[in-house]
């Protein structure tokens, strides 16, 4: 059970991780591979929030009588990462609405033969 | 004064003259600021090999923190090595570009182009100059999103799905990195490399390094393209601009090589990797590599994408010398990180110019041009003995210290595979010359009114090929300072 509800955080960020990663290898859809892309990407961002939390540790703003706080890095790291996500998904979807221009669908398959018969 | 910050502004300088450029109306100003910076970023690299070429390590800290707390820039030998072929493939590209970006990329995007020209650059200098991990993976992204937008610029739609197909196993990569090293922070309390390097030594048994590192390694195997990881860069490569497709061949997966290099020798060391199968899987992979990828370029119809596919198997040698983790094998692999970036570098300019010219790089469309385009012709010649590693050329050099490590681990199969793939090359650059040159110009052809490329095009390709042929001559630059560098990376070999 400990191992079940202890890590809760951890298995939920493989099953996001999981699922994310699916969407991006099986969807033929050029937005919902953008989509699963930035499901994989929250996954990571779980990750690096629960890496942390100190058990039993307080908020991290100093305080008198409090000795234990949670560690504010992994928070800070992630805000940059957050970052780096949404330019990379803004410029995935202005891709995307390229890609429709110029061949009128954004189904991979689509694309793919209309290349194969030129 | 700007001796002392000097490991900094070679990557704020690119980085700060990006927006300005940006801002920059459109003609020939943002393309002569850029070189501009390009040419300062060079000669402040070449400096700071100066510097650290005695066996000096320059520690900066930024914004006064100390590390491990603050982020630290860490400059010995490898990091000045890799910071020097990209700016010197950036100083040499952008007086290139003027012409050719001119002939591809519409009028109205060239100072957009030229900022996040500056922007990929920056990203790469800074993975070059980090000491940071977590920093690094910032720079990472920083030269990947620019190098999306500018493939994306390539005229044919195709351009457009290449470049998307990069981001989606781009970001992929990046994401795995990114994991990696959440975890090792969680196991070391510390992003700081060399930290990093002297916590992990008492971990090595734990699961989660072991699960880290193998996140870190398949991340930068597929940003540095190696087999079969490679599938983006074909694509990428072929449907980029010429100029951009020079710069990226030439220096963003020996960027990433770089990296590799850093976290196996400098970060777990050796004896770390020797306990997991990841060196033996290395050396089945590059073979592999080596030797599928040249086949494929050989039947390729496309000069950028048969090189493209060459460049993939050249990767295949790089990671050889990983794969040892000899000394002599490290100091292959940097001398190769060098010496194939002039090749690679020289080779794709010349192709960029027959683009120029002729407006295609399919190979069909180019049959006979060597004798209309004489000097182009000479520069894929010579760049392409230098592939294949004809003494008297810089991609020898490389090829006879990979086959002196492999002797020396007396791994005969793998001397047997580079002599293969070395005769591989033989038949796919015969391609090139045989249609370039022996096959007779089609009747009713098109191009039969076409000239040699202008100066701006053939000065920059021949200070390339030129490169070529010295680096082949005199070995002190390049096995020097990879010898030096080997040094720090695998302390206690000997030479």
């Amino acid at each position: 059970m400990e191992l079940i509800i202890g890590h809760f955080n951890y298995w939920m960020v493989i099953i996001i991780m999981m699922a994310g990663f699916y969407t991006v290898i099986s969807r033929g859809n050029l937005v919902k591979k953008i989509a699963g892309l930035n499901i994989f990407q929250v996954s990571v961002f779980l990750l690096y929030i629960s890496i942390g939390n100190v058990k039993e540790g307080a908020t991290p703003i100093i305080e008198k009588g409090v000795l234990l706080y949670s560690n504010p890095l992994p928070h800070v790291l992630i805000l940059t990462a957050i970052v780096v996500g949404v330019a990379t998904t803004s410029l995935g979807l202005a891709l995307v609405i390229r890609i429709k221009e110029a061949y009128g669908t954004i189904e991979e398959d689509d694309i793919h033969s209309q290349d194969q018969s030129l | 004064m700007i001796e002392s910050h000097l490991s900094l502004l070679i990557v704020v300088l690119p980085l700060l003259a990006a927006p300005i450029i940006a801002a920059l109306p459109n003609g020939r100003t943002p393309w002569l600021v850029s070189t501009l910076v390009c040419w300062s970023v060079f000669a402040m690299a070449c400096m700071q090999l100066i510097n650290v070429n005695t066996g000096n390590v320059i520690s900066y800290e930024l914004g006064g923190w100390a590390p491990p707390w603050g982020i630290e820039y860490r400059i010995d030998a490898t990091n000045a090595l890799v910071a020097l072929i990209v700016s010197a493939i950036a100083a040499v590209t952008l007086p290139y570009a003027l012409k050719s970006v001119a002939s591809e990329i519409p009028k109205k995007q060239h100072s957009l182009f030229y900022a996040a020209f500056m922007l990929c650059i920056t990203g790469l200098l800074g993975i070059a100059q980090t000491g940071d991990i977590f920093n690094l993976f910032v720079f990472l992204e920083i030269s990947s999103l620019s190098s999306y937008a500018l493939i994306s610029l390539g005229k044919q739609r195709q351009a457009l799905t290449a470049s998307y197909q990069y981001l989606i196993m781009g970001t992929i990569g990046a994401t795995f990195f990114l994991i990696g090293v959440g975890l090792l922070y969680a196991m070391t309390g510390t992003l700081n490399m060399m930290d990093m390097a002297q916590r992990l030594p008492a971990l090595y048994d734990h699961r989660t390094i072991h699960t880290a590192f193998a996140f870190i390694m398949v991340g930068f195997a597929l940003k540095l393209a190696l087999f079969p990881l490679h599938i983006w860069l074909p694509n990428a490569y072929t449907y980029a601009p010429s100029v951009v497709t020079v710069f990226l061949a030439a220096t963003a997966t020996k960027v990433a090589v770089y990296v590799m290099l850093r976290v196996i020798f400098s970060v777990f060391g050796f004896s770390f990797i020797e306990k997991t199968p990841t060196d033996e899987l290395f050396l089945i992979l590059c073979v592999a590599g080596i030797l599928m990828m040249s086949f494929y370029a050989i039947h390729q119809h496309d000069i950028k994408r048969l090189l493209a596919y060459s460049s993939v198997a050249q990767i295949g040698y790089m990671m050889l010398g990983v794969g040892f983790g000899s000394a002599l094998g490290l100091t292959a692999t940097l001398v190769h990180l060098f010496n194939h970036a002039l090749m690679k570098g020289a080779l794709f300019m010349a192709v960029g110019a027959l683009v120029y010219r002729v407006g295609s790089s399919r190979l069909e469309l180019c049959s006979g041009l060597g004798k209309q385009m004489p000097w182009t012709f000479a520069a894929i010649v010579i760049g392409g003995l230098s592939l294949i590693g004809v003494p008297g050329t810089a991609g020898f050099i490389s090829k006879w210290y990979l086959v002196l490590a492999a002797i020396e681990k007396q791994n005969w199969l793998i001397v047997a595979v580079i002599l293969v793939g070395s005769l591989l090359a033989v038949i796919y650059v015969w391609k090139i010359v045989e249609v370039l040159y022996f096959k007779p110009a089609e009747e009713n052809n098109v191009h039969s009114s076409v000239n040699e490329a202008p100066l701006m095009i053939l000065i920059p390709t021949w200070l390339l090929v030129l490169a070529n042929l010295y680096f082949g001559f005199d070995t002190d630059i390049t096995v020097g300072t990879a010898q030096q560098a080997v040094q720090l990376l695998l302390p206690g070999a000997s030479q």
